[in-house]
């Protein structure tokens, strides 16, 4: 009973991590399309700006604040730039898409190394993520309740933004009908531009929080970037919702295997199980349902 | 006004349209009539902007277009109801309307104009009928307050009854006076009653052209026999 409370625990913070980083995917890559490689380096930008910050803000209970918004907006700028310079050009050729974007985040871990050496910097957590809470018998970190807060927090924006304002409504109608939203006055490329600086920005999110957990090195972001594309995947391209079951479930999955073999044989046997799921499921956990094609 | 002049273009190495030239003036409506395949969808696309010309130009209001993307077209008030009733199929009829303006007072107007839209506001667009989408497409493009406005086949694959109250929300508009129309349609017979003047487009060139209305009726039909 303890293993299991305790894997559950373990598997909704690592869930809630994936969720931060699938999520801006869920925007770039299930709504746009695009597979942007260089993701997981959005994710070491963000973790390097709360480092930075740190430097800057030498109280840690203020830094992390600070941080959150800022590496939103370091890392949005680094996919609005990336969007405009390389990958507007290759708007349906997406093997070129990966193959570029995958040399863009070589180059950035390269500049990283350069810049902050390969020691792995470590971020000091808020005196007021201290401590555990008692949560069923179990004692759980508050860092990674403060996480789950964030995934939850994000999702439930992102969620708010697409359904409820105009700028929802056209990243929905471009994605659903690109020349039809155009003819009646949509910019499509202006909202490619706004949908990839959101969910790169996500990204940057998910990289602050993930210093609260672990240290920040120039690689951070290829241990995320395809068990996120898979979440995204699992949970069927273009629905947020699926994305945010697969990424719990593959979190808590990976829990249990990592208790009961080891963590790589467990991550080996977590992609297993997502393709034999996909093999039944090709579509994923929910699909678009409509009456006809237009 | 729009106005196309020798405009060519086409489809990867395919050539649809041959130095067409075709000229709405302002406040009047305008028929383009032709077989399937003629090009007529093509020249629609080229006018708003979807499709690029190989040459020609596409003035509106006098202003050379040929090169705003559709949006900024959008803006300088030409609206486009395509081919095939489309919407934006996950987004429900309420949300299709919004995307172009929150304005209830707005919104209600183009309600009265389609009352049976009223009461699907808050179905999922691609859940409606073909005559619903039709409806709801035309009722969006309106939204956008065109002062020319581009509506191809609006009747085509609908049921009879819808059919009448499209055509009689047309008749309205292309009688409104401050709204150019142009209009593609395959019945004859309903494009030049609701239009002053008529091209008949046959294998993306034009074969013929001339004044509307009843008396036309059998030189359309003789052009389009050949
Ligand atoms: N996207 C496309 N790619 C290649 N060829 C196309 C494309 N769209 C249309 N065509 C071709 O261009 C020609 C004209 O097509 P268009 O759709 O303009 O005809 P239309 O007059 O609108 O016909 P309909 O009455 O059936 O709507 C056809 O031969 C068609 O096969
Ligand atoms: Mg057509």
């Amino acid at each position: 009973m303890d293993v299991i409370v305790s894997q559950l625990f373990t598997g909704a913070s690592t869930g809630a991590v994936l969720l931060l980083v699938a999520l801006g995917l869920a925007l770039t890559f299930g709504q746009m399309g695009v597979i942007n490689m260089a993701h997981g380096e959005f994710l070491m930008a963000g973790a390097y700006t709360a480092y930075l910050t740190q430097q800057a803000v030498s109280n840690s209970d203020v830094s992390l604040l600070i941080a959150l918004p800022l590496g939103f907006l370091v890392a949005g700028m680094l996919g609005l730039l990336l969007e405009m310079t390389v990958i507007s050009r290759m708007y349906h050729r997406p093997l070129d898409t990966l193959l570029v974007t995958f040399g863009v985040g070589l180059i950035l871990q390269q500049v990283a190394r350069d810049v902050f050496g390969a020691q792995p910097k470590a971020v000091a957590s808020p005196t007021w993520l201290h401590g555990q809470l008692d949560l069923l018998g179990y004692g759980y970190p508050v860092t990674r309740l403060f996480i789950v807060t964030i995934a939850v927090g994000c999702l439930a924006g992102t969620a708010a933004v697409l359904k409820y304002t105009a700028l929802g409504r056209r990243i929905r109608a471009t994605v659903q009908n690109r020349d039809l939203a155009e003819t009646v006055g949509v910019s499509t490329r202006g909202t490619d531009r706004v949908t990839f600086f959101l969910g790169s920005g996500l990204a940057g999110v998910a990289g602050v929080a993930l210093t609260l957990v672990t240290a920040t090195v120039s690689n951070l972001g290829t241990s995320y970037i395809v068990p996120a594309f898979l979440v995204v995947v699992a949970g069927g391209i273009g629905q947020i919702k699926g994305s945010v079951i697969a990424a719990f479930a593959l979190g808590i999955v990976g829990a249990f295997l990592t208790y009961y073999t080891s963590g790589s044989l467990a991550t080996v046997l977590t992609f297993v199980l997502v393709v034999a799921f996909l093999q039944i499921r090709p579509q994923g956990l929910f699909t678009v349902r409509t009456r006809s094609l237009a | 006004m729009l106005e196309l002049r020798g405009v060519t273009a086409g489809y990867g190495r395919t050539i649809v349209l041959d130095d067409v030239s075709v000229v709405v003036p302002t406040g009047d409506a305008v028929a383009v009539m032709g077989h399937n395949g003629a090009g007529k969808t093509t020249l629609l696309r080229v006018a708003v902007g979807l499709l690029p010309v190989r040459a020609g130009t596409v003035l509106l209001d006098g202003e050379d277009v040929t090169r705003l993307r559709p949006n900024a077209r959008v803006r300088r008030g030409l609206g486009y109801v395509p081919q095939g009733q489309q919407c934006f199929p996950q987004m429900t009829t309420m949300e299709n309307l919004q995307l172009i303006t929150t304005s209830k007072a707005e919104i209600r107007g183009v309600l009265d104009t389609f009352p049976a839209l009223t009461e699907l506001l808050s179905r999922r667009a691609g859940l409606l009928s073909g005559g619903q989408r039709q409806q709801l497409a035309i009722a969006r493009t309106l939204l956008t307050q065109p002062r020319m406005l581009i509506l191809d086949e609006p009747t085509e694959g609908i049921q009879p009854n819808v059919v009448q109250e499209i055509e009689q929300v047309i008749l309205g508009l292309t009688q409104r006076g401050d709204l150019s129309v142009l209009l593609v349609e395959q019945h004859v017979g309903f494009a030049l009653r609701s239009t002053g003047s008529y091209y008949v487009l046959e294998s993306g060139r034009i074969t013929a052209q001339g004044e509307g209305g009843a008396g036309a009726l059998d030189s359309v039909r003789a052009a389009m026999a050949v």
